[in-house]
């Protein structure tokens, strides 16, 4: 095996990411280190002008209050986010990030961002909190603010985050590799930020050939946050909220703009609106399933009890949304083809920004969707603590909004002192999207700077447990070069396991056990007993994981990250013994919502020191009625 | 939707010590056959479709192909990305043709001001954040006691 060189990094802050959340955090950090004279450092598994969950490009910001027009306020928002989350939000998180997106809002403007406008020059909605964007080079744009506030000599691309250094209870820094040369990476911090984004592929796809890469999240986004908070020993929050999209089958389009520009319905295969017929099942999960708007998962819900009946497929009803609008127009044909094309337009740059494969399959399958309807799917199950998901660390509050139990002195930080997280990689404050993940992520980065002032010494970072550290990342390296040349196909080898395999693996279990797509999304504590004594195998075997090269040794931890994500998943439904968001899964054993023992958030711990894991409730504590 | 690279038009960003492509891909797809000098797609299968390497090409070398396991063949979805704006040919299976175009910024590249030239504060114990309250339009917002 080669010699890896260690490189050393000292700074005062390690931002950890390179997506939404770390480039908010970057411009905030940066501006606030400066004047205490503070070094802030940037690591990046990718390249940050296209890393995160918007490299692609987005049609919307789904997240903007609109404080200033005094449209909405922000306790409007709170109760919002915790509706659709049945019940179950922190709500000082909620308001902290909702009181500072617009603020963001408006920088990504400054920056350059083209955002729609109407004759009167206001933003043009989506919907009540969304806003319409020109989003192709979305990411590129705040990424060059972050770039420019930060430089280039503080930013390290293409090295990917492994494992978290500790020195007692407090958080030393992080090592890694270098996916484009044969070196190890040590970064010494006073300070660390995960924003590593979210998980996919815990979950087997629905598309397995060479389809497994359309996940609606992207692929790259492999559970390295929760893994990274996780192994610091952090209490995390909500690990049983999974999240699932319901969007176009198969290539996962946006749905937004045929919902709320077009005002499409949604029917199953013969005719019948399942929002509709089956209103009746939405007071079964009261009081949330009778306040509008209904909760993302219970829409699903209704939609999956169709297909359960056999009454799918499920359309988008695309002919009949546009045929509407011919009626609406019928004694003005120009301009009805005026108002045609610009709709046209919008749903196809809705597409083409932020999910350019559906534009594709539409074009490949002759779909004009003037002539007939087209499907819509659950995806699979994802990891993110924005959207309607809420998966992620357990993290303070802010000092005047959060009640004593939900704060620690310092906003965004974790149960681990120095150790903060933003973005994805926070828990319980739904909806932030991609404008409250940028604004949490500068929340988090002012926050950084004044625990770095006020705790300002250099951790100890013990050089023995690195170098055992290294050892163990580069293993998969070290496997390969001794095994591979047994077999004439290295490829099937009983001395090791190659990380796709790996990965199928687990997204077999997963899928068939813990309420995955094949399962559709029903599970039951007898099926996760059998899951974890599966998973804990599969863990056994994570040390036989082998890599040809840098780019396979990263795969090998993108799966170990995955596989962590998916234990803290199903020892948190396994904990849990009610079903509450049943459009994300449904536990057959306790097929109800229960809130009087379960109105409660679900948090977990893992003992660095006993390999133990903890399970325990959390109170809900309210701001707003 | 893997992408692909067309062989002839691959010059492999020649002189540079990576290419395009590879600088790029959020998923660390891209690869140089440094004995051919042409770049390829090392894992279509985890190919998210994102096209920011086909974007970035400067040889426009670059395209995709619809997902062999669910998107029947002969579409195709072609991008040219400016400095402002973005073109898109989409051709159908059917040979039926349309073009798109978006704008993609409002500024030069490269000059984002991180303040967005709003006004900034000393305060670091405060609730606001650098570029608040001006950024915000409106005082921060907080529990009523």
């Amino acid at each position: 095996m080669p010699n890896f060189e260690t490189v050393e990094v000292t700074t005062d802050i390690l931002i950890c990411g390179g997506g939404m959340a770390a480039c908010g955090a970057a411009v905030e950090a940066a501006y606030w280190a400066k004047k205490e004279g503070l070094k802030v450092t940037l690591v990046d598994k990718a390249a940050m002008d296209r890393s995160g969950a918007v490299a692609m490009g987005l049609s919307a910001i789904n997240e903007y209050i609109g404080l200033k027009e005094g449209k909405n306020t922000v306790e409007d928002y709170i109760r919002y986010v915790k509706q659709d989350l049945m019940g179950i939000a922190r709500d000082d998180l909620v308001a902290n990030i909702a009181r500072h997106v617009d603020s963001t809002v408006h920088l990504f403007e400054k920056w350059g961002l083209p955002i729609w406008k109407d004759e009167e020059g206001n933003y043009v909605h989506e919907g009540r909190w969304q806003i319409m964007i020109n989003g192709e080079s979305y990411k590129i744009i705040v990424a060059e603010a972050a770039k420019n506030a930060l430089g280039t000599d503080n930013i390290y691309e293409r090295v990917f985050i492994v494992e978290p250094l500790l020195d007692g209870d407090r958080i030393a820094g992080a090592v890694g590799f270098s996916t484009r040369e044969n070196k190890f990476y040590v970064f010494k911090a006073k300070a660390v930020l995960a924003a590593m984004g979210g998980a996919v592929h815990v979950f087997k796809p629905r598309s397995c050939g060479e389809g497994l890469g359309r996940s609606w999240y992207p692929p790259f986004n492999s559970g390295a946050s929760a893994y990274f908070t996780i192994k610091a020993g952090a209490e995390m929050t909500c690990q049983e909220v999974r999240f699932i999209p319901v969007r176009f089958k198969d290539a996962y389009g946006p749905v937004g703009a045929w919902f709320l520009l077009f005002k499409s319905r949604a029917t199953n295969a013969f005719g019948g609106e399942y929002m509709v017929e089956r209103r009746a099942e939405l007071e079964n999960w009261a009081p949330y399933g009778l306040v509008k708007p209904i909760p993302a998962n219970l829409r699903n819900y209704l939609g999956m009890l169709d297909e359960n009946e056999g009454l799918g497929p499920i359309y988008m009803r695309t002919e009949e949304a546009m045929a509407k609008l011919a009626e609406a127009y019928k004694d003005d044909p120009k301009a009805y083809k005026k108002k045609r094309k610009e709709l046209e337009n919008e749903a196809w740059e809705d597409f083409l920004d932020m999910t350019i494969s559906q534009a594709l399959l539409w074009a490949a399958n002759n779909v004009f969707p003037e002539e007939k309807p087209s499907e819509i799917a659950a995806a699979e199950p994802y990891f993110i603590g924005s959207h309607s998901g809420a998966s992620g660390a357990w993290v303070s509050g802010p000092e005047d909004l959060a009640p004593p139990e939900y704060f620690w002195g310092y906003t965004n930080m974790t149960t681990i002192k120095g150790l903060f997280a933003a973005g994805d990689a926070s828990g319980a404050s739904s909806h932030k999207f991609s404008s409250g993940s940028h604004a949490e992520g500068r929340i988090a980065g002012k926050a950084i700077v004044k625990f770095v002032k006020e705790n300002n010494e250099q951790p100890n970072v013990d050089m023995a447990k690195v170098e055992e550290l290294k050892e163990r990342i580069l293993r998969p390296l070290a496997l390969w070069e001794e095994h591979s040349g047994f077999t004439t196909d290295p490829n099937v080898n009983p001395n090791y396991i190659l990380p796709k395999q790996y990965m199928f693996r687990l997204q077999k279990l997963m899928d068939e056990y813990v309420g995955g797509v094949s399962a559709r999304f029903r599970t039951s504590k007898p099926m996760l007993e059998r899951a974890m004594e599966l998973l804990q195998l599969l863990k056994e075997d994570s040390e036989k994981l082998a890599a040809r090269d840098l780019h396979e040794l990263m795969r090998c931890w993108e799966n170990v990250q995955r596989t962590w994500q998916a234990e803290a998943h199903i020892r948190t439904i396994l904990f849990r013994e009610e079903t509450r968001w049943p459009g994300y899964y449904f536990r057959t054993d306790t097929p109800k919502m229960d809130e009087e023992n379960w109105k409660c958030f679900v948090n977990c711990k893992w003992d660095p020191a006993t390999g133990e894991w903890e399970m325990f409730k959390r109170d809900i504590i309210s701001l707003v009625d | 939707m893997p992408t692909f690279v067309m062989a002839e038009k691959c010059d492999g960003c020649k002189g540079q010590d990576k290419t395009a492509c590879m600088y790029i891909c959020p998923n660390d797809l891209m690869k140089l056959d440094k004995e051919k000098g042409k770049a390829f797609n090392q894992d279509p299968q985890m190919c998210w479709e994102c096209l920011c390497c086909v974007k970035i090409c400067p040889q426009q070398a670059m395209d995709v192909r619809g997902y062999a396991d669910f998107v029947p063949m002969g579409a195709s979805c072609v991008p040219m990305r400016g400095s402002e704006d973005i073109m898109w040919t989409v051709t159908f299976r059917d040979g039926t043709m349309k073009r798109f175009k978006f704008p993609i910024r409002t500024t030069p590249e490269g000059e984002a001001d991180p303040n967005g030239g709003f006004a900034t504060h000393d305060d670091l114990n405060s609730q606001l954040l650098s570029t608040e309250p001006e950024a915000l339009g409106v005082e921060l917002w907080t529990l009523k006691k």
